[in-house]
C-alpha cells in the first residue's frame, strides 16, 4: 500500500507539473460536444442518444490518458528503478489503475458541466447521483482495462495502436452496461434510480477484469 | 558445449574475497537478443569487496551482463546466482541489495533531485533523512529543487550516484560511472561508489587503464565471449590493446 500510495503521488506530481494529460482530455471532451452538438444541429439530446453520445466521448478522452499512463516508465527509466526495488509488482498496478480513475473523474468534472451546456440532457440534475455512480463504476473499468492495455502496448513498437486495437474490445461491455445505464437517466420522465442490472454488471466486470490484470500484471512488466 | 575461453580464465580468476560465499557467481551465462548473441558462456565468481571491471568495445556485452546482474534481465542459459540466490527464480530477493549505475540516470525530467530521492526513498522503504545525507554527499543540496531537466549533465550524473547508493546497496554495478563528472565531482563521489566505499562492484570503462587500476578481478569482453579473466596484473598490454582494436 506504501508503494503503491509513492507512486501514486509521484504520477500526480508529474501530471501537476507536465500537464500532458488532463488538459487533452479535457478538451477532447469539450470539443466533441461542440462537434455533436452542431454536426447534429440539436439544442439537446435525450435518452440512449444522449448516453451514446457522452459514452463515446468518455472513451476517447480516456484513450488519451491510457497511451500515456506509462510513457514516463518508458522514457525515463521508471520501469527499471521500480523493478530494481524490493516491492510487490502489483503495486504500480494499483498505482497506475488510481491515477487513471483519478484523471477519468477530473475528466468528468468538466465533461459533465459541458455536456449539460451543449447537449442539455433532460433531468440530468435530478438523475445526478445515479448518473454518478453509473460513471464511477465505468470510470473503474477505464482505470483496470486501461492499466492493463497501457502496460501490455509500453514495450511494443505499436503502442499508439495497441491501445485501440486490445483496450476497445475488451472494454465493450463496460461501455455497453454504461450507456444502457446511463440512456433511461436522460429521459423527460426520468426515475432517477438506476437500473440496479446494468450496476451489477458493471461492478462484476470491474472486479472480474481487475483480478485478471493484477495475476497478469508482473509478467506485462518484467523483461 | 562450453568454450575454451571460459574454461580457462575461470581457473586464472583469484578466490571470493573472505573466503566467503561469493557475492556473484556465474556458470556458462549466456544471453541473445534474436539472432545476436550478447553473452556466451561467461563463467566467474566475485567475493564480497571485490571489484571486478569489466572491458572490451561497445557491443561487447557489458551492458548486457550489468542488466543481468541487476536482475532487469533474465539470462537465456547458464546459471546467475547472488548473494547466494538464483536468478531470475530469487531475484526479489536480492534487489534491495543492488545499486545500478547506468546509463539512464532512472530519474524523472520534470521532479526535482530532492523529488526523485524521496520516490525512490519511498520505493527501498529508507528513511527520509536519508535523502538529505546522500544530497550533501554529491554537492546538491543546493540544487535539490531544481527540476532534473534544468541540470547539467554532471549534475544530473551526481544525483544518479545519490539514487544508487541511497539504500546502501551491498553489491554496485556501475556503467561509465564517471562519465561526464569533473575531476572534482568525481573526487566527491569516490567515497560513493570508489574503492573505498568498500561495496562490492562491477564495474564497465571505456577508460580500461582506469578500470584496470581499480580492480581485483578483470573479465575482458569480446563479442560476448571470456578474451581473459584473472587479475589487473595478468593483462598484457597488447591484449588489452587487442579487445578495443
Amino acid at each position: 500500500m506504501r508503494t503503491a500510495t509513492a507512486i501514486l503521488r509521484k504520477d500526480l506530481l508529474l501530471e501537476l507539473r507536465t500537464l500532458e494529460t488532463l488538459p487533452s482530455m479535457a478538451l477532447l471532451s469539450v470539443s466533441t460536444f461542440v462537434i455533436f452538438h452542431f454536426g447534429l444541429n440539436r439544442d439537446s439530446l435525450s435518452g440512449q442518444l444522449a448516453a451514446g453520445v457522452f459514452t463515446v466521448t468518455l472513451l476517447f478522452a480516456a484513450m488519451l490518458a491510457i497511451n500515456r499512463l506509462f510513457v514516463a516508465e518508458r522514457e525515463q527509466g521508471g520501469f527499471d528503478a521500480f523493478l530494481l526495488a524490493p516491492v510487490d509488482r502489483t503495486a504500480m498496478f494499483a498505482a497506475k489503475a488510481a491515477a487513471l480513475f483519478i484523471f477519468m473523474v477530473a475528466l468528468e468534472l468538466v465533461a459533465v458541466p459541458a455536456f449539460a451546456l451543449l447537449l442539455a440532457p433532460p433531468r440530468l440534475g435530478h438523475s445526478l447521483p445515479a448518473f454518478t455512480l453509473l460513471l464511477l463504476l465505468a470510470d473503474g473499468a477505464f482505470a483496470v482495462i486501461g492499466t492493463f492495455v497501457s502496460a501490455l502496448a509500453v514495450h511494443t513498437r505499436a503502442r499508439d495502436l495497441i491501445g485501440p486495437i486490445i483496450g476497445l474490445p475488451l472494454m465493450l461491455p463496460a461501455l455497453i452496461a454504461t450507456a444502457r445505464g446511463i440512456g433511461p437517466l436522460l429521459t423527460p420522465n426520468a426515475s432517477g434510480s438506476p437500473q440496479a442490472k446494468w450496476l451489477l454488471v458493471l461492478a462484476l466486470y470491474d472486479l472480474f477484469n481487475a483480478l485478471l490484470a493484477v495475476g497478469l500484471f508482473d509478467y506485462l512488466i518484467e523483461e | 558445449m562450453r568454450d575454451a575461453a571460459s574454461t580457462i580464465t575461470t581457473e586464472s580468476a583469484p578466490p571470493p574475497g573472505g573466503g566467503g560465499q561469493p557475492v556473484v557467481a556465474l556458470e556458462g551465462l549466456s544471453r541473445h537478443f534474436g539472432e545476436r548473441s550478447a553473452l556466451r558462456g561467461i563463467t566467474l565468481e566475485l567475493g564480497a569487496g571485490q571489484t571486478l571491471a569489466v572491458l572490451g568495445r561497445n557491443g561487447a556485452g557489458k551492458s548486457t551482463l550489468l542488466r543481468i546482474l541487476a536482475t532487469l534481465l533474465r539470462p537465456h542459459s547458464g546459471s546467475v546466482r547472488l548473494f547466494g540466490e538464483p536468478l531470475p527464480r530469487q531475484a526479489w530477493a536480492v534487489r534491495g541489495r543492488i545499486g545500478l549505475l547506468g546509463h539512464e540516470p532512472l530519474l524523472y525530467r520534470d521532479l526535482s533531485g530532492r523529488e526523485n530521492l524521496t520516490y525512490h526513498a519511498r520505493l527501498h522503504r529508507v528513511p527520509a533523512a536519508r535523502v538529505e545525507e546522500v544530497l550533501a554527499s554529491v554537492g546538491m543540496r543546493q540544487r535539490g529543487d531544481d527540476p532534473v531537466r534544468s541540470l547539467s549533465r554532471g549534475m544530473v550524473q551526481r544525483l544518479t550516484v545519490a539514487r544508487a547508493v541511497l539504500h546502501r546497496p551491498e553489491l554496485l554495478l556501475l556503467d561509465e560511472p564517471r562519465s561526464n563528472l569533473d575531476p572534482a565531482a568525481g573526487d566527491l563521489v569516490e567515497p560513493l561508489i570508489g574503492r573505498g566505499a568498500g561495496i562490492t562492484r562491477v564495474l564497465t570503462s571505456h577508460d580500461p587503464q582506469a578500470a584496470l587500476a581499480e580492480a581485483d578481478v578483470v573479465l575482458a569482453l569480446s563479442g560476448g565471449r571470456a578474451a581473459y579473466l584473472g587479475p589487473p596484473a595478468g593483462l598484457a598490454p597488447e591484449r588489452l590493446r587487442g579487445l578495443y582494436a
